[in-house]
């Protein structure tokens, strides 16, 4: 399981980057997207990936019920989620809002500010 | 509860809040925004006072105490930063107030200042490698609708260079992280202190070490990583331009001292080696670009990388000196570019232009614009008796004393350019008269501002020029201060014993 | 409503599914002490209960039902959720100590601060969402 994640997680790296590449910034921000992901799939791994226990204390016990996997990346990645969806959002409002003024989403055509 | 650290968060929060509620009530909001500006100096020299009293201040969020939880630390470092951001605070508000357009001020700039502020306050003061990330992101969300308010083209341009960087900057700051959780199994920068000598595979530390380099370096704008930061700092009102000239990159200077001093100390001769290379290269091809440039605030930009090279120069040869340089530079450039700023924005104010070429004679007309440029551009260039003099001097010395002659002759080599571009400014923008050898017609002078905003418009300019003078003039208590700070960032035991109660 | 809307079928639909939808955003919000759900999944499916309505609409016929401006809701949820941090000061505690009282209400639970917290998180959370659907569903 662990080296099937491994391999996810590099495709997305490179898919995003692949992405990011591309003269669109639609694209852009896909990409954008997939890095984040890739990020936090790789915290998920670093968690121990288990089968059928999850790091909820049962109502009946007062400590954890090994085997559980750690909690700790599960809450990183929930707190880089929440995130993540925030700085998302803002890129589509931003990739909208210069698509209006310069009336094409070629990175090509934008390069005042660089001039 | 330690009331001390908590309370430079609360106030650019709540003023962030009030300001929110005060939604579409600009004059409400600007009140608002001052009082928080004033308060965040108070409370941040406040902070400093007691830190240099009775040392590092700790406090856990929701009494979860450290390893476990979140822990707020104050060390110098962090403590003489809350200041000066707080300083930097105040003067942005005061400018902003007076020169802001109305669009701009009714969308919310005062209110996504103090949020920004927030987060920058949160990554000086934040003690867990995680939560430095959450704080990050608090910080560049707000700096990118700072940068693209008001939506003209070159904004929005420079906006997607300026986001697209930084997003992949947090997602390798993300993954290094997450890699250093699996590593290591602790997220609290003291714990790690501890734990991470102990690693057995020291060769992913210091992978790790390389992959923060690189996440850091995106926010701190270094060598190959900075071309965002030209492309995009130019672009909003010159308020925005101050406050992020001023903190953002330090922001990442900052976390790079930070974890460079206290979790990656393994493998210096290494990593640290990397780090004087890419000072040196930063500071070249910074000075370089700016070199090139006509146009006054992009020249600033560049100015802005080519300093920063210096800063990692004083953390890379890791002796008592050289950091203490670092953190005396970091305050004096702090106060020396906004104010190159500021004077860049007066400038713009009067003759709607920035470019150098069509600017000139302001040295006849304006001769106190002319001081308030003169002070803060020689300090920039490093001529005695400003701050930038001592923060050079000092990091020559480190440099020598550490037998590394090549980075001493690239900083007096980029001091030199330093020099040049700035009696560039001085040349075009001040002396240069019309080109037939008759004196200049229509220079505006100072005057021609209405009195009630030429004094809020010059005083942040000439509060910072005279600190420069003295930080120069009297330079014994501050780089007292300076070396204080980083024989405590240097020993790590103060730290780590105010954090987690042991020794290292 | 001014307009008329885009499809019959939809905008009838939208009219009866965002009650529904309030409705279980609130019981997410409350589910979410001991449970998954929470506040931030619960301002989720608010936020997606009136971009719905926007859709089926306008957007300024949401902004009508909404009441309150999103952005207001961002700076109350705040403010709330500061609240709910510094109640803890008051007992010398540090900031963000979860206090609970020994009372339970009935079908709910106990309220403590984190509750509190999280309804601050729920309001945040929808003035958040609305406002970009708002600004992106406008421009």
């Amino acid at each position: 399981m662990e080296t099937l994640l491994a391999i996810v997680i590099g495709v997305l790296y490179a898919a995003g980057l692949y992405l990011m590449m591309r003269r669109s910034i639609v694209k852009l921000v896909l990409g954008l997207g997939l890095i984040g992901h890739a990020a936090n799939l790789l915290i998920f791994v670093t968690g121990r990936v288990q089968r059928g226990s999850s790091a909820v204390i049962p109502p009946d016990q007062t400590v954890l019920v090994a085997p559980f996997p750690d909690p700790v990346p599960q809450a990183l990645i929930l707190t880089a989620i929440v995130i993540g969806f925030g700085t998302q959002a803002f890129a589509l409002v931003l990739l909208k809002r210069a698509y209006q003024a310069v009336k094409t989403d070629d990175m090509d055509a934008m390069n005042t500010t660089d001039r | 509860m330690n009331l001390v650290v908590f309370l430079p968060l609360f106030v650019p929060f709540f003023t962030g809040i009030i300001g929110l509620l005060l939604w579409g009530k600009p004059q409400a909001q600007r009140v608002v925004s001052l009082l928080g500006g004033i308060g965040l100096t108070l409370v941040g020299a406040n902070l400093l006072l007691t830190v240099i009293q009775q040392g590092i201040q700790v406090t856990y969020i929701g009494d979860w105490v450290a390893p476990f939880g979140i822990t707020l630390v104050a060390d110098l470092l962090s403590a003489i930063m809350v200041f000066v951001a707080g300083m930097m605070t105040l003067s942005t508000v005061i400018y902003a107030i007076v020169t802001l357009d109305a669009p701009r001020e009714r969308n919310g700039f005062h209110v996504l200042l103090h949020f920004m502020l927030f987060g920058v306050i949160g990554a000086f003061l934040t003690g867990d490698i995680f939560n430095l990330f959450v704080w990050y992101e608090v910080m560049l969300i707000s700096s990118f609708v700072l940068l693209v308010m008001g939506g003209e083209r070159a904004q929005l341009e420079g906006g997607i260079k300026y986001v697209t960087l930084n997003l992949i900057a947090s997602a390798l700051f993300l993954s290094a992280v997450g890699i250093l959780y699996g590593v290591v199994g602790t997220l609290n920068m003291a714990h790690l202190a501890i734990l991470v000598p102990q690693v057995e595979q020291q060769g992913l530390i210091t992978t790790l070490a390389i992959l923060f380099l690189f996440a850091f370096g995106i926010k701190s704008a270094l060598f190959p990583v900075f071309f965002w930061l030209p492309a995009s700092y130019h672009t909003p009102p010159i308020a925005v331009t101050v406050i992020f000239s001023a903190l953002l990159t330090k922001v990442g200077i900052y976390s790079l001292i930070r974890v460079f001093t206290l979790i990656f100390t393994t493998d210096t001769a290494f990593t640290h080696t990397v780090l004087l290379i890419i000072a040196a290269l930063t500071m070249i091809l910074g000075v370089l670009g700016a070199v090139a440039q006509f146009e006054m605030r992009r020249l600033l930009s560049f100015h802005i990388i080519s300093q920063i090279g210096y800063l990692l120069m004083g953390l890379a040869l890791f002796t008592p000196l050289s950091l203490a340089a670092t953190v005396f530079f970091l305050v004096h450039v702090i106060f020396a570019k906004s104010a190159l700023f500021l004077v860049g924005g007066i400038i713009h104010h009067m003759t709607g232009t920035y470019d150098l070429k069509k600017l000139g004679g302001f040295y006849r007309v304006s001769p106190v614009l002319s001081v308030l440029f003169f002070i803060p551009a020689m300090s920039l260039a490093g001529i005695p008796p400003l701050s930038g003099f001592w923060a050079k001097y000092a990091l020559v010395r480190a440099g020598l004393e550490n037998n590394q002659p090549w980075i001493v002759a690239a900083a007096l080599g980029v001091s030199i350019l330093t020099m040049f571009s700035m009696t560039k400014i001085w040349a075009e923008a001040f002396l240069k008269e019309a080109d037939d050898g008759k004196l200049r017609e229509n220079v505006p002078a100072l005057q021609s501002i209405p009195a009630a905003l030429r004094l809020p418009m010059l005083a942040p300019i000439i509060v910072l020029a005279v600190l420069m003078v003295v930080m120069g003039v009297a330079a014994e208590p501050f780089f007292a201060l300076s070396l204080q700070t980083a024989e405590q960032l240097l020993s790590r035991t103060e730290y780590v014993q105010a954090v987690l109660g042991v020794q290292l | 409503m001014k307009r008329r809307p885009a499809s019959v079928i939809f905008a009838t639909g939208a009219r009866y599914i965002l009650p529904l939808m309030l409705l279980f955003a609130f019981f997410i919000l409350l589910r979410g002490h001991n449970e998954p759900g929470g506040g931030f999944i619960g301002g989720l499916v608010v936020a997606c209960g009136f971009a719905l309505f926007a859709l089926a609409y306008s957007v300024a016929d949401a902004r009508q039902i909404l009441r309150v401006d999103p952005i207001q809701l961002i700076g109350w949820g705040l403010l709330l959720a500061l609240l709910s941090g510094l109640l803890s000061l008051l007992l010398g505690l540090p900031f963000m100590t979860g206090l609970w009282p020994d009372f339970a209400i009935p079908a709910i639970g106990k309220v403590g601060t984190p509750t509190i917290f999280d309804v601050a998180v729920f309001l945040v959370v929808i003035g958040v969402v609305l406002n970009v659907v708002f600004s992106l569903a406008e421009s």
